[in-house]
């Protein structure tokens, strides 16, 4: 019997091949297998002898939506920036997505970043991921030479051990909290359709830092932060970061200093969340590729719970509607204006 | 905190709307009203204008108070800037709570080009609640630390 995920591979290989043979896309966006047990790395397959190299398992960690403005525009014919658009309809891009991934892509499409013309959405429903990072701590500094995985169990496996662990266990914070699994946008679909997951608290870490006092949550965003070594992986990472310039790589003005101080760390990181309100779909991308495990999901987590509470808007839910930035209400919430009756924080 | 037993005074930059709030602290001015003279005036066109990255940079400069004001909703010169600035506003407010800056510190309010004695009310109190709080420390860079530190080591 074939795990669910193996049958997901299958199906995603067959239809990469079919999309790519009758020519609807000119490329496929997936995973391929990665060099190290529990990783994988994004791929994106030209021709339709590649697609057996796609892959699909419970380590698919990487918001694949990032890639895809690069390669929309590397399947266009090149042209001159001052060239004008080809004549006809533009190439296609099929692109594996779940349920926070599919969202990024409508958030990209709201954006104008993609066109949705051009996008062949592969569905997947997601299973939640799992957290290398959760595992590994798991063994305690034991070398992990393999992983087996099965619907519900992980096998890990070493030189000279070999346990089986509950896959939900190790599966990531974000993914645990997730209560939109299956995608949004379907063209075609791979594998069961899964159901929205009845989470009673999708905020709840949120909630516990919002319980701390002022100083309590400012000893949390400092000691949080502080070993940050300013990789930008995790801007990198995600697909909202689309800026050709960042705002950290400004010259002129120059909002945050390069250096590790902690001030300007602090800063970029209250800023790039900032970036993302509204915007980001919990997809975890950041917090996952951040090489000290940081928690800086937090950052956009409270955003998010702010929007929904404040303007009832979830990134990426409503392709229609506007981005939640982007409008506004004559009656929007305003109780944390200094001159208005009842002035404070903004209601929860 | 020597500083605070010197009569210390706070800095408070204030980024104000041509059309509304900067008309109305000239207002204030002309009719002679009285606020504190604890304000920087930062003239930008709308409040709207105003973004993340100065209230922080600001805040990182040393400022120990901000005030942001804009026309009253309905009243914006640009039709609606300001209500997108409100938006943009309530989350900054929420997420600096949530980091633990002192609610106080950043603060928003609208004001008319009629509305002189609002101003001074505004400036008013937006100074006492920071003059409450004590110099600023959080996120504020501290040129001399820094400089010490490549020193030593
Ligand atoms: S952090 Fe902000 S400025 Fe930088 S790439 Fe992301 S959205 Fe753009
Ligand atoms: S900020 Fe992080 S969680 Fe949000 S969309 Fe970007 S990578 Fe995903
Ligand atoms: S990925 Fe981690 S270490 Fe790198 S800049 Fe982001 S928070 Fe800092």
């Amino acid at each position: 019997m074939p795990t669910i995920n193996e049958t997901v591979s299958e199906e995603i290989r067959a239809q990469a091949r079919k999309l790519l043979e009758d020519g609807t896309v000119a490329a496929v966006i997936g995973y391929g297998s990665g060099s190290l047990p529990m990783t994988v790395k994004p791929l994106v397959v030209r021709s339709p002898e590649d697609c057996r190299k796609l892959i699909w398992n419970t380590f698919c960690v990487l918001n694949l939506a990032n890639y895809l403005p690069a390669t929309l525009k590397s399947v266009e014919p090149p042209r001159g920036p001052r060239d004008p658009k080809p004549e006809g309809p533009l190439p296609k891009v099929a692109i594996c997505a779940t349920g926070c991934w599919s969202r990024s892509i409508v958030v990209q499409i709201q954006e104008h970043q993609v066109a949705r013309d051009r996008v062949v959405v592969l569905g997947v429903g997601s299973r939640g991921m799992v957290s290398r990072r959760k595992v590994e701590a798991l063994f305690g500094g034991r070398e992990i030479l393999a992983v087996e995985e099965g619907d519900h169990d992980l096998i890990i496996q070493g030189a000279d051990f070999s346990e089986t662990i509950n896959r939900w266990d190790v599966v990531r914070d974000n993914c645990q909290t997730c209560t939109h699994p299956d995608p949004v946008l379907v063209d075609v679909r791979i594998g069961e359709p899964v159901s929205e997951r009845k989470n009673p608290n999708p905020f709840i870490q949120v909630d516990a830092l919002e319980q701390k006092s002022g100083d309590g949550r400012w000893a949390w965003f400092t000691e949080e932060f502080a070993t940050c070594i300013r990789c930008y992986a995790c801007r990198n990472a995600c697909p909202l970061c689309y800026c050709p310039t960042c705002f950290v790589d400004d010259a002129k003005p120059q909002w945050v200093g390069k250096s590790l101080d902690a001030v300007d760390t602090g800063l970029f990181h209250i800023l790039r969340a900032y970036h993302c309100a509204g915007r980001c779909t919990d997809c975890g991308t950041c917090e996952t590729v951040c090489p000290k495990g940081i928690n800086m999901r937090m950052l956009t987590k409270k955003l998010n719970k702010d929007v929904l509470n404040l303007y009832g808007i979830e990134a990426g839910m409503q392709p229609d509607a506007p981005l939640p930035l982007t409008t506004y209400a004559m009656d929007d919430p305003q109780q944390f204006m200094a001159n208005e009756p009842g002035s404070g924080k903004e209601g929860k | 905190m020597t500083e605070q037993s010197t009569n210390w005074e706070p800095k408070i930059i204030a980024f104000l709307c041509n059309w509304c709030s900067y008309a109305g602290a000239d207002l204030a001015g002309v009719s002679r009203f009285q606020y504190p003279s604890n304000i920087r005036i930062v003239r930008v066109p709308c409040s709207g204008r105003v973004s993340e990255n100065m209230i922080m940079s600001a805040l990182k400069s040393g400022a120990d108070g901000i005030l942001v004001s804009g026309c009253h909703p309905g009243d914006c010169h640009y039709i609606s800037g300001n209500y997108f600035a409100r938006r943009r506003f309530a989350l900054l407010s929420n997420l600096l709570d949530f980091i633990g800056i002192e609610p106080g510190r950043v603060n928003f309010s609208w004001v008319s080009a009629s509305e002189g004695e609002q101003f001074a009310e505004v400036v008013q109190s937006v100074t006492e609640k920071v003059k409450a709080l004590g110099p600023a420390s959080r996120l504020v860079k501290k040129i001399d630390a820094l400089e010490t530190a490549l020193q030593v080591a």
